[in-house]
Protein backbone atom coordinates (compact mmCIF):
# COMPACT_ATOMS: atom_id res chain seq x y z
CA UNK A 1 0.00 0.00 0.00
CA UNK A 2 1.19 3.42 -0.59
CA UNK A 3 2.39 5.52 2.01
CA UNK A 4 -0.60 8.39 2.97
CA UNK A 5 0.35 12.11 3.67
CA UNK A 6 -1.62 14.70 5.35
CA UNK A 7 -0.88 18.33 3.87
CA UNK A 8 -1.92 20.50 7.35
CA UNK A 9 -3.33 23.53 7.35
CA UNK A 10 -2.53 26.05 9.89
CA UNK A 11 -2.96 29.66 10.34
CA UNK A 12 -0.70 31.27 13.48
CA UNK A 13 0.30 28.18 14.56
CA UNK A 14 -2.81 26.68 15.50
CA UNK A 15 -3.42 23.43 12.97
CA UNK A 16 -7.22 24.07 11.28
CA UNK A 17 -9.76 21.57 12.19
CA UNK A 18 -9.59 19.81 8.59
CA UNK A 19 -6.04 17.98 9.73
CA UNK A 20 -8.13 15.50 12.32
CA UNK A 21 -10.67 15.18 9.50
CA UNK A 22 -7.59 13.90 6.47
CA UNK A 23 -6.52 11.33 9.69
CA UNK A 24 -10.39 10.12 9.88
CA UNK A 25 -10.07 10.08 5.72
CA UNK A 26 -6.55 8.24 5.56
CA UNK A 27 -8.02 5.51 7.77
CA UNK A 28 -10.43 4.70 4.74
CA UNK A 29 -7.68 4.33 2.60
CA UNK A 30 -5.33 2.20 4.92
CA UNK A 31 -5.72 0.83 8.38
CA UNK A 32 -2.42 2.13 9.24
CA UNK A 33 -1.70 5.77 10.12
CA UNK A 34 -1.22 8.29 7.93
CA UNK A 35 2.06 10.95 8.20
CA UNK A 36 1.37 14.45 8.60
CA UNK A 37 3.33 17.30 6.69
CA UNK A 38 3.73 20.68 8.66
CA UNK A 39 5.12 23.25 6.56
CA UNK A 40 5.81 26.51 8.12
CA UNK A 41 7.92 28.73 10.01
CA UNK A 42 9.93 27.39 12.92
CA UNK A 43 7.46 28.35 15.87
CA UNK A 44 4.60 27.90 13.37
CA UNK A 45 5.75 24.31 12.94
CA UNK A 46 6.82 23.71 16.03
CA UNK A 47 3.43 24.35 18.05
CA UNK A 48 1.81 22.63 14.64
CA UNK A 49 3.10 19.83 14.95
CA UNK A 50 3.32 19.27 18.32
CA UNK A 51 -0.93 19.68 18.07
CA UNK A 52 -0.99 17.59 15.45
CA UNK A 53 0.95 14.77 16.98
CA UNK A 54 -2.30 13.26 18.85
CA UNK A 55 -4.30 12.67 15.53
CA UNK A 56 -0.59 11.40 13.54
CA UNK A 57 1.97 8.42 13.91
CA UNK A 58 4.41 10.50 12.77
CA UNK A 59 4.57 13.77 11.80
CA UNK A 60 7.36 15.57 9.36
CA UNK A 61 8.18 19.09 9.92
CA UNK A 62 9.49 21.74 7.28
CA UNK A 63 10.76 24.57 8.93
CA UNK A 64 11.93 27.61 6.68
CA UNK A 65 11.35 31.15 7.21
CA UNK A 66 10.17 31.37 3.99
CA UNK A 67 7.49 29.70 4.19
CA UNK A 68 5.77 31.88 6.96
CA UNK A 69 3.66 33.09 4.28
CA UNK A 70 1.75 30.93 3.01
CA UNK A 71 2.67 30.35 -0.41
CA UNK A 72 1.57 27.24 -2.25
CA UNK A 73 4.36 27.70 -5.07
CA UNK A 74 7.08 27.08 -2.15
CA UNK A 75 5.05 24.34 -0.47
CA UNK A 76 4.98 22.72 -3.54
CA UNK A 77 8.41 22.85 -4.29
CA UNK A 78 8.91 21.73 -0.86
CA UNK A 79 6.81 18.67 -0.87
CA UNK A 80 7.81 17.24 -4.19
CA UNK A 81 11.63 17.06 -2.23
CA UNK A 82 10.35 14.91 0.54
CA UNK A 83 7.44 13.00 -0.78
CA UNK A 84 8.04 9.73 -2.26
CA UNK A 85 7.57 8.80 -5.44
CA UNK A 86 4.12 6.63 -5.26
CA UNK A 87 2.42 8.49 -2.34
CA UNK A 88 -0.80 9.28 -1.53
CA UNK A 89 -0.92 13.00 -0.28
CA UNK A 90 -4.39 14.37 1.20
CA UNK A 91 -5.36 18.14 1.55
CA UNK A 92 -8.36 20.02 2.93
CA UNK A 93 -10.28 21.81 -0.52
CA UNK A 94 -9.71 25.41 0.68
CA UNK A 95 -8.00 28.50 -0.95
CA UNK A 96 -4.98 27.15 -0.05
CA UNK A 97 -5.39 23.71 -1.13
CA UNK A 98 -6.81 24.97 -4.11
CA UNK A 99 -3.92 26.92 -4.89
CA UNK A 100 -1.72 23.93 -4.06
CA UNK A 101 -2.99 20.44 -5.19
CA UNK A 102 -3.41 20.59 -8.62
CA UNK A 103 -0.03 21.38 -9.42
CA UNK A 104 1.18 18.84 -6.95
CA UNK A 105 0.05 16.73 -8.45
CA UNK A 106 1.78 16.92 -11.91
CA UNK A 107 4.94 17.50 -10.28
CA UNK A 108 4.23 13.88 -7.97
CA UNK A 109 3.51 13.02 -10.98
CA UNK A 110 0.23 11.41 -10.05
CA UNK A 111 -3.62 11.10 -10.08
CA UNK A 112 -5.73 13.85 -9.40
CA UNK A 113 -8.88 14.04 -7.62
CA UNK A 114 -10.69 17.40 -6.43
CA UNK A 115 -13.40 18.51 -3.54
CA UNK A 116 -13.68 14.48 -2.55
CA UNK A 117 -16.95 14.07 0.02
CA UNK A 118 -16.21 10.38 0.86
CA UNK A 119 -14.04 7.62 0.21
CA UNK A 120 -15.65 3.98 -0.29
CA UNK A 121 -12.40 2.36 -0.17
CA UNK A 122 -9.74 0.84 -2.46
CA UNK A 123 -9.97 -2.22 -5.45
CA UNK A 124 -6.90 -2.96 -6.67
CA UNK A 125 -5.30 -0.16 -8.01
CA UNK A 126 -8.24 1.92 -8.03
CA UNK A 127 -9.17 4.29 -4.86
CA UNK A 128 -13.26 4.97 -5.06
CA UNK A 129 -13.84 8.19 -3.88
CA UNK A 130 -17.91 10.22 -4.29
CA UNK A 131 -17.20 13.89 -5.84
CA UNK A 132 -20.41 16.21 -6.72
CA UNK A 133 -21.11 18.41 -9.51
CA UNK A 134 -23.43 20.86 -10.80
CA UNK A 135 -23.41 22.60 -7.57
CA UNK A 136 -24.63 19.65 -5.32
CA UNK A 137 -27.27 18.87 -7.75
CA UNK A 138 -25.91 15.31 -8.56
CA UNK A 139 -22.79 13.41 -7.25
CA UNK A 140 -20.55 11.20 -9.31
CA UNK A 141 -18.66 7.89 -8.16
CA UNK A 142 -14.85 8.55 -9.18
CA UNK A 143 -12.11 5.63 -9.51
CA UNK A 144 -9.10 7.13 -9.59
CA UNK A 145 -6.07 4.79 -10.70
CA UNK A 146 -3.30 5.14 -7.69
CA UNK A 147 -0.25 3.23 -9.31
CA UNK A 148 1.72 6.70 -9.46
CA UNK A 149 0.07 7.78 -6.11
CA UNK A 150 -2.47 10.45 -5.83
CA UNK A 151 -3.29 14.13 -4.76
CA UNK A 152 -6.48 14.06 -3.11
CA UNK A 153 -8.78 16.84 -1.71
CA UNK A 154 -11.45 16.42 0.30
CA UNK A 155 -14.35 18.77 1.41
CA UNK A 156 -14.16 20.52 4.85
CA UNK A 157 -16.07 19.18 7.34
CA UNK A 158 -17.26 15.87 4.93
CA UNK A 159 -15.10 13.23 7.33
CA UNK A 160 -15.95 12.89 10.73
CA UNK A 161 -12.73 13.29 12.95
CA UNK A 162 -12.39 9.79 14.70
CA UNK A 163 -12.54 9.80 18.27
CA UNK A 164 -9.34 7.50 19.80
CA UNK A 165 -5.96 7.49 22.75
CA UNK A 166 -3.67 10.28 21.52
CA UNK A 167 -1.15 8.53 19.25
CA UNK A 168 1.87 10.61 20.15
CA UNK A 169 3.51 10.63 16.81
CA UNK A 170 7.40 10.87 16.42
CA UNK A 171 7.67 14.13 14.81
CA UNK A 172 10.80 14.20 11.55
CA UNK A 173 12.51 17.19 10.83
CA UNK A 174 12.59 16.88 6.99
CA UNK A 175 13.64 20.66 6.80
CA UNK A 176 17.35 20.02 5.47
CA UNK A 177 15.76 17.57 2.85
CA UNK A 178 14.18 20.94 1.52
CA UNK A 179 16.87 23.43 1.33
CA UNK A 180 16.68 26.82 0.06
CA UNK A 181 13.37 27.76 -2.03
CA UNK A 182 12.27 30.66 -4.47
CA UNK A 183 9.26 31.12 -6.27
CA UNK A 184 7.46 33.47 -8.75
CA UNK A 185 4.45 34.58 -6.53
CA UNK A 186 5.21 36.50 -3.74
CA UNK A 187 2.81 37.26 -0.72
CA UNK A 188 2.16 40.93 -0.04
CA UNK A 189 -0.32 41.60 2.38
CA UNK A 190 -3.63 40.30 3.62
CA UNK A 191 -6.32 42.83 3.35
CA UNK A 192 -9.56 42.17 5.72
CA UNK A 193 -13.20 42.14 4.59
CA UNK A 194 -14.79 45.58 4.09
CA UNK A 195 -17.36 45.67 7.32
CA UNK A 196 -20.54 47.12 5.30
CA UNK A 197 -23.75 48.98 6.71
CA UNK A 198 -25.63 45.92 8.32
CA UNK A 199 -23.25 43.24 10.17
CA UNK A 200 -25.67 39.56 9.07
CA UNK A 201 -23.33 38.19 11.90
CA UNK A 202 -25.44 39.95 15.29
CA UNK A 203 -29.25 38.79 13.78
CA UNK A 204 -31.29 35.86 15.17
CA UNK A 205 -33.77 36.12 11.71
CA UNK A 206 -31.93 36.16 8.68
CA UNK A 207 -33.72 36.25 5.42
CA UNK A 208 -31.16 35.13 2.61
CA UNK A 209 -31.62 35.34 -1.37
CA UNK A 210 -30.10 33.98 -4.01
CA UNK A 211 -30.28 33.82 -7.88
CA UNK A 212 -33.94 33.13 -7.78
CA UNK A 213 -34.34 36.61 -6.66
CA UNK A 214 -33.53 37.54 -10.41
CA UNK A 215 -32.67 41.26 -10.41
CA UNK A 216 -31.61 44.10 -8.35
CA UNK A 217 -34.69 45.99 -8.49
CA UNK A 218 -36.32 42.25 -6.48
CA UNK A 219 -34.01 42.87 -3.32
CA UNK A 220 -36.55 45.40 -2.16
CA UNK A 221 -38.56 42.42 -1.79
CA UNK A 222 -36.75 40.71 0.91
CA UNK A 223 -36.01 43.94 2.55
CA UNK A 224 -39.46 44.28 2.97
CA UNK A 225 -39.99 40.94 4.48
CA UNK A 226 -36.82 41.55 6.77
CA UNK A 227 -38.13 45.25 7.81
CA UNK A 228 -41.25 43.67 8.79
CA UNK A 229 -39.95 40.40 10.70
CA UNK A 230 -36.85 42.98 12.62
CA UNK A 231 -34.46 40.30 10.35
CA UNK A 232 -31.63 41.54 7.72
CA UNK A 233 -31.12 40.47 4.27
CA UNK A 234 -28.15 38.25 3.56
CA UNK A 235 -27.49 36.66 0.47
CA UNK A 236 -25.50 33.98 -1.73
CA UNK A 237 -22.47 34.66 -3.67
CA UNK A 238 -24.29 35.05 -7.17
CA UNK A 239 -25.96 38.29 -5.82
CA UNK A 240 -22.95 39.93 -4.65
CA UNK A 241 -21.35 38.19 -8.35
CA UNK A 242 -24.11 40.49 -9.53
CA UNK A 243 -23.45 43.54 -7.62
CA UNK A 244 -26.85 44.09 -6.10
CA UNK A 245 -25.35 43.50 -2.67
CA UNK A 246 -22.14 44.47 -0.86
CA UNK A 247 -20.09 41.41 -0.13
CA UNK A 248 -20.59 41.99 3.28
CA UNK A 249 -23.96 40.57 3.49
CA UNK A 250 -22.66 37.16 1.76
CA UNK A 251 -23.11 34.30 4.01
CA UNK A 252 -20.52 31.67 3.17
CA UNK A 253 -16.72 30.19 2.98
CA UNK A 254 -15.66 33.05 1.34
CA UNK A 255 -18.05 35.40 2.82
CA UNK A 256 -19.83 35.70 6.63
CA UNK A 257 -20.44 32.97 9.18
CA UNK A 258 -23.37 33.50 10.58
CA UNK A 259 -25.66 31.78 13.61
CA UNK A 260 -28.97 33.05 13.57
CA UNK A 261 -31.63 31.23 15.26
CA UNK A 262 -33.76 31.44 12.12
CA UNK A 263 -33.03 31.37 8.41
CA UNK A 264 -34.91 31.92 5.29
CA UNK A 265 -33.96 30.62 2.18
CA UNK A 266 -35.14 32.43 -0.75
CA UNK A 267 -34.12 31.18 -4.08
CA UNK A 268 -30.95 29.81 -2.90
CA UNK A 269 -29.68 26.51 -4.53
CA UNK A 270 -27.68 25.42 -1.07
CA UNK A 271 -23.88 25.08 -2.40
CA UNK A 272 -21.75 23.76 0.04
CA UNK A 273 -19.75 26.84 0.29
CA UNK A 274 -22.83 29.09 1.09
CA UNK A 275 -24.10 26.31 3.14
CA UNK A 276 -20.45 26.14 5.07
CA UNK A 277 -21.56 30.00 6.13
CA UNK A 278 -24.24 28.73 8.40
CA UNK A 279 -23.58 27.72 11.39
CA UNK A 280 -25.42 27.10 15.28
CA UNK A 281 -27.79 24.78 13.72
CA UNK A 282 -30.58 27.40 12.98
CA UNK A 283 -34.27 26.83 11.72
CA UNK A 284 -33.71 26.36 7.96
CA UNK A 285 -37.14 27.40 5.50
CA UNK A 286 -36.08 26.88 1.94
CA UNK A 287 -38.11 28.46 -1.03
CA UNK A 288 -37.34 27.56 -4.53
CA UNK A 289 -38.63 26.85 -7.42
CA UNK A 290 -36.59 24.06 -8.22
CA UNK A 291 -37.58 20.89 -5.89
CA UNK A 292 -34.40 18.93 -6.86
CA UNK A 293 -32.56 22.01 -5.23
CA UNK A 294 -29.68 21.03 -2.63
CA UNK A 295 -30.73 23.16 -0.24
CA UNK A 296 -34.04 20.95 0.55
CA UNK A 297 -31.66 18.37 1.93
CA UNK A 298 -30.69 20.36 4.56
CA UNK A 299 -33.55 22.71 5.36
CA UNK A 300 -35.93 21.94 8.14
CA UNK A 301 -38.84 22.94 5.89
CA UNK A 302 -39.20 23.30 2.16
CA UNK A 303 -41.96 25.09 0.17
CA UNK A 304 -41.06 24.99 -4.27
CA UNK A 305 -42.58 27.86 -4.96
CA UNK A 306 -41.35 31.78 -6.73
CA UNK A 307 -39.76 33.56 -4.30
CA UNK A 308 -41.13 36.45 -6.20
CA UNK A 309 -44.30 35.49 -5.29
CA UNK A 310 -44.45 34.23 -1.68
CA UNK A 311 -42.12 36.64 -0.22
CA UNK A 312 -44.69 39.42 -0.62
CA UNK A 313 -47.33 36.94 0.51
CA UNK A 314 -45.44 36.47 3.96
CA UNK A 315 -44.42 39.85 3.93
CA UNK A 316 -48.32 41.39 4.38
CA UNK A 317 -49.07 38.28 6.61
CA UNK A 318 -46.35 39.77 8.90
CA UNK A 319 -47.86 43.63 8.62
CA UNK A 320 -51.43 42.16 9.17
CA UNK A 321 -50.07 39.92 12.33
CA UNK A 322 -47.92 42.96 14.06
CA UNK A 323 -51.03 45.18 13.12
CA UNK A 324 -53.11 42.90 14.93
CA UNK A 325 -50.95 42.97 18.27
CA UNK A 326 -50.29 46.40 18.02
CA UNK A 327 -54.65 47.03 18.88
CA UNK B 1 -0.29 42.27 -23.47
CA UNK B 2 -0.66 38.93 -24.84
CA UNK B 3 -3.48 36.74 -23.50
CA UNK B 4 -4.96 33.47 -23.69
CA UNK B 5 -8.40 32.45 -21.72
CA UNK B 6 -9.46 29.19 -21.49
CA UNK B 7 -13.10 28.28 -21.62
CA UNK B 8 -15.19 25.59 -21.59
CA UNK B 9 -19.40 25.23 -22.56
CA UNK B 10 -21.07 23.94 -19.92
CA UNK B 11 -24.62 22.78 -19.12
CA UNK B 12 -26.22 25.45 -17.13
CA UNK B 13 -27.64 25.19 -14.02
CA UNK B 14 -29.88 28.36 -14.14
CA UNK B 15 -31.59 27.20 -16.80
CA UNK B 16 -31.99 23.47 -16.02
CA UNK B 17 -32.49 21.07 -13.83
CA UNK B 18 -29.74 18.47 -13.76
CA UNK B 19 -30.84 14.93 -14.08
CA UNK B 20 -30.26 11.48 -14.06
CA UNK B 21 -30.56 9.54 -17.16
CA UNK B 22 -32.99 6.58 -17.41
CA UNK B 23 -29.40 4.13 -17.26
CA UNK B 24 -27.90 6.54 -14.17
CA UNK B 25 -24.77 6.47 -15.87
CA UNK B 26 -24.94 10.37 -17.11
CA UNK B 27 -26.96 13.15 -16.37
CA UNK B 28 -29.78 13.55 -18.94
CA UNK B 29 -28.02 15.62 -21.63
CA UNK B 30 -30.92 15.90 -24.57
CA UNK B 31 -32.90 18.67 -23.58
CA UNK B 32 -30.10 20.38 -21.88
CA UNK B 33 -29.14 24.73 -22.34
CA UNK B 34 -25.65 24.77 -22.74
CA UNK B 35 -23.81 28.13 -21.88
CA UNK B 36 -20.40 29.38 -21.23
CA UNK B 37 -19.16 28.45 -17.75
CA UNK B 38 -19.96 30.99 -15.80
CA UNK B 39 -16.47 32.18 -14.86
CA UNK B 40 -14.71 31.89 -17.87
CA UNK B 41 -16.75 34.51 -18.58
CA UNK B 42 -15.43 36.70 -16.11
CA UNK B 43 -11.90 35.72 -17.11
CA UNK B 44 -12.38 36.86 -20.95
CA UNK B 45 -14.22 40.30 -19.48
CA UNK B 46 -10.86 40.63 -17.35
CA UNK B 47 -9.14 39.84 -20.48
CA UNK B 48 -10.64 42.32 -22.32
CA UNK B 49 -10.31 45.20 -19.50
CA UNK B 50 -6.25 44.51 -19.20
CA UNK B 51 -5.99 44.74 -23.27
CA UNK B 52 -7.61 47.93 -23.22
CA UNK B 53 -5.70 49.42 -21.02
CA UNK B 54 -2.29 47.86 -21.79
CA UNK B 55 -3.22 47.01 -26.08
CA UNK B 56 -2.35 43.73 -27.20
CA UNK B 57 -4.48 41.04 -27.98
CA UNK B 58 -6.86 38.37 -26.29
CA UNK B 59 -7.19 34.81 -27.24
CA UNK B 60 -9.92 32.13 -26.26
CA UNK B 61 -9.12 28.42 -26.65
CA UNK B 62 -11.43 25.84 -25.83
CA UNK B 63 -10.77 21.65 -25.67
CA UNK B 64 -13.91 19.81 -26.77
CA UNK B 65 -15.95 19.08 -30.11
CA UNK B 66 -17.67 21.10 -33.03
CA UNK B 67 -20.56 21.90 -30.42
CA UNK B 68 -17.88 24.12 -28.38
CA UNK B 69 -17.70 26.52 -31.05
CA UNK B 70 -20.38 28.60 -29.82
CA UNK B 71 -18.59 29.30 -26.51
CA UNK B 72 -15.64 30.71 -28.63
CA UNK B 73 -17.43 32.75 -30.90
CA UNK B 74 -19.42 33.98 -28.02
CA UNK B 75 -16.49 35.15 -26.59
CA UNK B 76 -15.39 36.86 -30.16
CA UNK B 77 -18.63 38.61 -30.08
CA UNK B 78 -18.14 39.80 -26.70
CA UNK B 79 -14.18 41.29 -28.30
CA UNK B 80 -11.72 38.38 -28.22
CA UNK B 81 -9.98 38.46 -31.09
CA UNK B 82 -9.13 35.36 -31.91
CA UNK B 83 -11.60 31.87 -31.00
CA UNK B 84 -9.08 28.40 -31.36
CA UNK B 85 -11.13 25.20 -31.01
CA UNK B 86 -8.65 21.91 -29.97
CA UNK B 87 -10.78 18.47 -31.07
CA UNK B 88 -9.42 15.65 -31.71
CA UNK B 89 -11.46 12.33 -31.05
CA UNK B 90 -8.11 11.03 -29.37
CA UNK B 91 -9.02 14.05 -26.65
CA UNK B 92 -12.14 12.36 -26.03
CA UNK B 93 -12.30 11.01 -22.27
CA UNK B 94 -9.23 13.42 -20.86
CA UNK B 95 -9.28 13.84 -17.26
CA UNK B 96 -8.27 17.22 -16.08
CA UNK B 97 -4.65 16.23 -16.53
CA UNK B 98 -5.12 15.28 -20.44
CA UNK B 99 -6.92 18.69 -20.62
CA UNK B 100 -3.86 20.92 -19.48
CA UNK B 101 -1.56 18.66 -21.74
CA UNK B 102 -3.35 19.27 -24.84
CA UNK B 103 -3.88 23.36 -23.74
CA UNK B 104 0.20 23.09 -22.59
CA UNK B 105 0.79 22.25 -26.12
CA UNK B 106 -1.30 25.15 -27.62
CA UNK B 107 0.66 27.42 -25.33
CA UNK B 108 3.98 26.36 -26.06
CA UNK B 109 2.54 26.99 -29.69
CA UNK B 110 2.17 31.04 -28.80
CA UNK B 111 3.98 33.73 -27.16
CA UNK B 112 1.31 34.70 -24.15
CA UNK B 113 1.95 37.22 -21.11
CA UNK B 114 -0.62 35.88 -19.12
CA UNK B 115 -3.31 32.62 -19.27
CA UNK B 116 -6.91 32.87 -17.60
CA UNK B 117 -8.84 30.42 -16.58
CA UNK B 118 -12.08 30.42 -14.66
CA UNK B 119 -12.10 28.97 -11.29
CA UNK B 120 -13.70 26.09 -11.38
CA UNK B 121 -16.41 24.48 -14.59
CA UNK B 122 -19.65 23.36 -12.82
CA UNK B 123 -18.89 19.71 -13.78
CA UNK B 124 -15.14 19.92 -12.85
CA UNK B 125 -12.70 20.37 -10.04
CA UNK B 126 -11.05 23.45 -10.23
CA UNK B 127 -7.66 21.86 -11.22
CA UNK B 128 -6.63 22.62 -14.63
CA UNK B 129 -5.45 25.77 -14.82
CA UNK B 130 -2.96 25.26 -11.47
CA UNK B 131 -1.94 21.94 -13.90
CA UNK B 132 -1.23 23.90 -16.71
CA UNK B 133 1.02 26.31 -14.71
CA UNK B 134 3.11 23.76 -12.88
CA UNK B 135 3.75 21.62 -16.61
CA UNK B 136 4.59 25.11 -17.73
CA UNK B 137 6.60 25.85 -14.92
CA UNK B 138 4.95 28.99 -14.81
CA UNK B 139 3.86 31.10 -11.36
CA UNK B 140 0.10 30.13 -10.50
CA UNK B 141 -2.82 31.71 -8.57
CA UNK B 142 -6.41 30.56 -7.96
CA UNK B 143 -8.97 32.59 -6.49
CA UNK B 144 -7.90 36.06 -8.08
CA UNK B 145 -10.27 38.64 -7.84
CA UNK B 146 -8.39 41.64 -8.60
CA UNK B 147 -5.66 42.28 -11.05
CA UNK B 148 -3.57 44.95 -11.49
CA UNK B 149 -0.66 45.90 -14.13
CA UNK B 150 2.46 46.64 -12.27
CA UNK B 151 4.95 46.76 -15.38
CA UNK B 152 5.56 44.44 -18.36
CA UNK B 153 7.01 41.82 -16.01
CA UNK B 154 4.65 41.34 -12.92
CA UNK B 155 1.17 42.07 -11.65
CA UNK B 156 -0.18 42.80 -8.40
CA UNK B 157 -3.31 40.33 -7.69
CA UNK B 158 -5.42 39.87 -4.76
CA UNK B 159 -7.28 36.32 -3.88
CA UNK B 160 -10.26 35.86 -2.54
CA UNK B 161 -9.20 33.50 0.53
CA UNK B 162 -11.80 32.84 3.77
CA UNK B 163 -14.08 34.92 5.13
CA UNK B 164 -14.28 37.44 2.32
CA UNK B 165 -10.42 38.87 3.22
CA UNK B 166 -8.36 39.07 0.32
CA UNK B 167 -4.23 37.67 -0.12
CA UNK B 168 -2.48 40.56 -1.67
CA UNK B 169 0.36 39.15 -3.70
CA UNK B 170 2.82 40.09 -6.99
CA UNK B 171 3.17 37.53 -9.67
CA UNK B 172 5.66 37.03 -12.38
CA UNK B 173 4.73 37.12 -15.95
CA UNK B 174 4.05 35.21 -17.47
CA UNK B 175 2.03 33.41 -15.36
CA UNK B 176 -1.62 31.15 -14.92
CA UNK B 177 -4.60 32.67 -13.05
CA UNK B 178 -7.68 30.90 -12.16
CA UNK B 179 -10.13 33.89 -12.22
CA UNK B 180 -13.10 34.34 -9.15
CA UNK B 181 -16.67 34.99 -10.34
CA UNK B 182 -17.48 38.91 -8.78
CA UNK B 183 -14.32 40.37 -10.31
CA UNK B 184 -15.53 42.50 -12.24
CA UNK B 185 -18.93 42.40 -14.38
CA UNK B 186 -18.86 40.69 -17.85
CA UNK B 187 -20.11 42.97 -20.63
CA UNK B 188 -23.70 41.98 -21.89
CA UNK B 189 -23.41 39.84 -25.42
CA UNK B 190 -26.21 40.38 -27.67
CA UNK B 191 -27.73 38.65 -31.03
CA UNK B 192 -26.11 40.86 -33.29
CA UNK B 193 -22.97 40.47 -31.75
CA UNK B 194 -23.19 36.93 -32.02
CA UNK B 195 -24.27 36.98 -35.77
CA UNK B 196 -21.37 39.72 -36.47
CA UNK B 197 -18.83 37.16 -36.11
CA UNK B 198 -20.86 34.25 -37.47
CA UNK B 199 -18.57 33.67 -39.86
CA UNK B 200 -15.00 34.48 -38.45
CA UNK B 201 -12.67 31.79 -39.14
CA UNK B 202 -11.98 29.63 -35.94
CA UNK B 203 -8.54 27.11 -36.46
CA UNK B 204 -9.16 23.87 -35.25
CA UNK B 205 -6.05 21.87 -33.90
CA UNK B 206 -5.75 18.06 -33.59
CA UNK B 207 -3.26 15.68 -31.91
CA UNK B 208 -0.72 16.01 -34.32
CA UNK B 209 -1.39 19.87 -34.89
CA UNK B 210 0.02 20.03 -31.75
CA UNK B 211 2.65 17.45 -30.97
CA UNK B 212 0.78 15.62 -28.86
CA UNK B 213 1.91 11.89 -28.59
CA UNK B 214 -0.80 9.16 -29.17
CA UNK B 215 -1.59 7.96 -25.86
CA UNK B 216 -0.91 10.52 -23.25
CA UNK B 217 -4.32 12.25 -23.41
CA UNK B 218 -7.81 10.62 -23.42
CA UNK B 219 -9.36 8.13 -22.26
CA UNK B 220 -6.77 5.62 -21.98
CA UNK B 221 -4.31 8.00 -20.47
CA UNK B 222 -7.06 9.33 -17.70
CA UNK B 223 -6.45 8.23 -14.49
CA UNK B 224 -9.49 9.45 -13.28
CA UNK B 225 -12.72 7.93 -14.34
CA UNK B 226 -16.60 9.13 -13.38
CA UNK B 227 -17.76 6.02 -12.83
CA UNK B 228 -21.61 6.75 -12.27
CA UNK B 229 -23.73 9.48 -11.47
CA UNK B 230 -26.05 9.23 -8.17
CA UNK B 231 -28.92 11.98 -6.61
CA UNK B 232 -27.04 12.68 -2.85
CA UNK B 233 -29.41 11.89 0.10
CA UNK B 234 -28.07 13.75 3.06
CA UNK B 235 -29.57 12.48 6.60
CA UNK B 236 -32.18 15.37 6.72
CA UNK B 237 -34.34 16.37 4.43
CA UNK B 238 -37.00 19.72 4.57
CA UNK B 239 -40.14 18.11 5.43
CA UNK B 240 -42.21 19.96 2.39
CA UNK B 241 -45.04 22.06 2.94
CA UNK B 242 -47.44 21.22 0.02
CA UNK B 243 -50.54 23.31 0.76
CA UNK B 244 -51.79 25.88 -1.18
CA UNK B 245 -49.35 29.47 -1.33
CA UNK B 246 -51.61 30.79 1.64
CA UNK B 247 -51.94 27.86 3.41
CA UNK B 248 -47.60 27.48 3.16
CA UNK B 249 -47.47 31.33 3.88
CA UNK B 250 -49.97 30.86 7.42
CA UNK B 251 -47.42 27.76 8.33
CA UNK B 252 -44.16 29.23 7.76
CA UNK B 253 -45.33 32.32 9.90
CA UNK B 254 -46.26 30.18 12.81
CA UNK B 255 -42.77 28.43 12.02
CA UNK B 256 -40.84 31.32 12.40
CA UNK B 257 -42.78 32.45 15.30
CA UNK B 258 -42.45 29.38 17.58
CA UNK B 259 -38.71 29.61 16.28
CA UNK B 260 -38.39 32.62 18.48
CA UNK B 261 -38.78 34.64 14.91
CA UNK B 262 -40.92 37.31 15.55
CA UNK B 263 -40.45 39.66 18.35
Amino acid sequence: MARIFAYIAHKGGVADDTAAELAAAARKIDAASPTAIVVGSSAESDAVCAAVAASFGEVWKVANEVLFTRNAELVRKALVKIVPAGSIVLIAHEHFGIDLAPGLSIKLNSAFVSDVLAIDGVEGRSLKVVRQEFGGQINTHVNCDISFGAVITLRPGAFKPVAGPPLGGTIVDKSAEVGALAAGRRYLETIAAEAGDVDITKHTVLVSIGRGIQEKDNVGIAQELADALGAAVSCSRPVVDAKWLEKSRQVGSSGKTVKPKVYLACGISGAFQHLAGIKGNPFIIAVNKNPKAPIFQVADVGIVDDVLEFLPELTSKVRELRAVAAK
Amino acid sequence: MEILVCARRVPDTSENEIQLNSAGNDIERDELVYSINEPDNYAMEEALQIVANTGGSVSVVTVGGEDDEEVLRREMAMGANHGILLADDAFAGSDGRGIASVLKAFVQKGNYDLILTGVQAEDGGAQVGGMLAAMLDYPFASLVNSIEILDGKKLKISREIEGGNKEISEIDLPCVLSIQTGINEPRYVGMRGIRAVASAPIPKYGLSDLGISAGTVGADAAKVKRVDYFIPVLGKTAEMLNGSREENVEKVLDLVAAKGGLK
